[in-house]
């Protein structure tokens, strides 16, 4: 039976993916788990009182917050998903409606997509070649929606750069991000 | 082209799908089959401003209203959607 039910990663694999293309280190992330929070209309001032009395940041427009176990990033007005570690948070779900009560709908989105770490000097030629961000001119912190190859992605820009990508679609994302990165290295 | 994004400033055109006429808002629930008629079928078609309803489909997937005079392409003003909505009483 050991042998049965083994946790894949996103790409199919026992360990998480770690490669090095030229200057740069892509790092596929299995150790945080995610949620989506929606305040319920009129009661954003709330949510977000409960969320900082808890640790839980809530990001401005466009932007990533860090806390101390709880992080977050900026999905569309009146939407934002948080971070946790899997292995403290992977029932993130009830643990944010235990802070959160009913002022918000919180979605458990863990497996829902994959997520890539890229780390290295220059990551902005990489991105000229996938996406539409503007990655020099944007802060550290900047959070974003876009689309890399027709595939929607949420890109944030912290130490390097943290992509999310649908996890049914992670070989193709990985595909481009390993395409663009090798003609630029 | 670039569209001022009320919250996220000045992203590509490209990035956007665009609907059609703002009117579209004004959806006249319970009217009679002519008015229904008139809402889905009539559109007038101005020389000069016009405002239409974007959908911010590669990024914050925001419904945008933007005020763009249809001869020169210039873009007058861009709002969300749902403050026009709301403002005029609807999505309550």
């Amino acid at each position: 039976m050991d042998k049965l039910l083994k946790p894949l990663t996103a790409l199919g694999k026992a360990e998480p993916l770690r490669e090095t293309i030229g200057p740069w280190e892509l790092v596929e992330r299995v150790d945080v788990a995610l949620a989506s929070v929606a305040p319920r209309r009129g009661r954003e001032a709330e949510v977000s009182a409960a969320a900082a009395k808890a640790g839980v940041p809530v990001p401005g427009v466009a932007r990533a917050a860090e806390g101390e176990v709880f992080a977050s990033f900026w999905l569309t007005p009146d939407m934002f998903m948080v971070e946790a570690p899997f292995a403290s948070h992977e029932d993130i779900r009830p643990k944010l409606l235990a802070i959160l009560g009913d002022g918000a709908s919180v979605t458990e989105q863990t497996d829902a997509w994959v997520r890539f770490d890229l780390t290295g000097a220059g990551l902005e030629r990489v991105f000229q070649k996938l996406c539409n961000v503007d990655l020099g001119a944007a802060p550290e912190g900047f959070a974003t929606r876009t689309v890399i190859e027709h595939m929607g992605c949420y890109l944030i820009k912290r130490n390097g750069v943290t992509l999310y990508g649908a996890r049914s679609m992670a070989g193709s994302l990985h595909h481009a991000i390993h395409l663009a990165a090798g003609t630029v290295a | 082209m670039l569209i001022p994004h009320p919250l996220l400033g000045p992203r590509d055109a490209q990035e956007f799908v665009y609907l059609g006429d703002a009117a579209l808002i004004d959806r006249p629930d319970g009217a009679d089959i002519p008015t229904m008629h008139d809402y889905l079928y009539l559109r007038d078609n101005p020389a000069g401003e016009h405002r239409e309803l974007w959908y911010h489909e590669q990024g914050d997937r925001s419904w945008l209203v933007v005020t763009r005079n249809t001869v020169t392409h210039e873009i007058l003003k861009v709002e969300l959607a749902r403050d026009v909505a709301r403002a005029k009483g609807r999505s309550k």
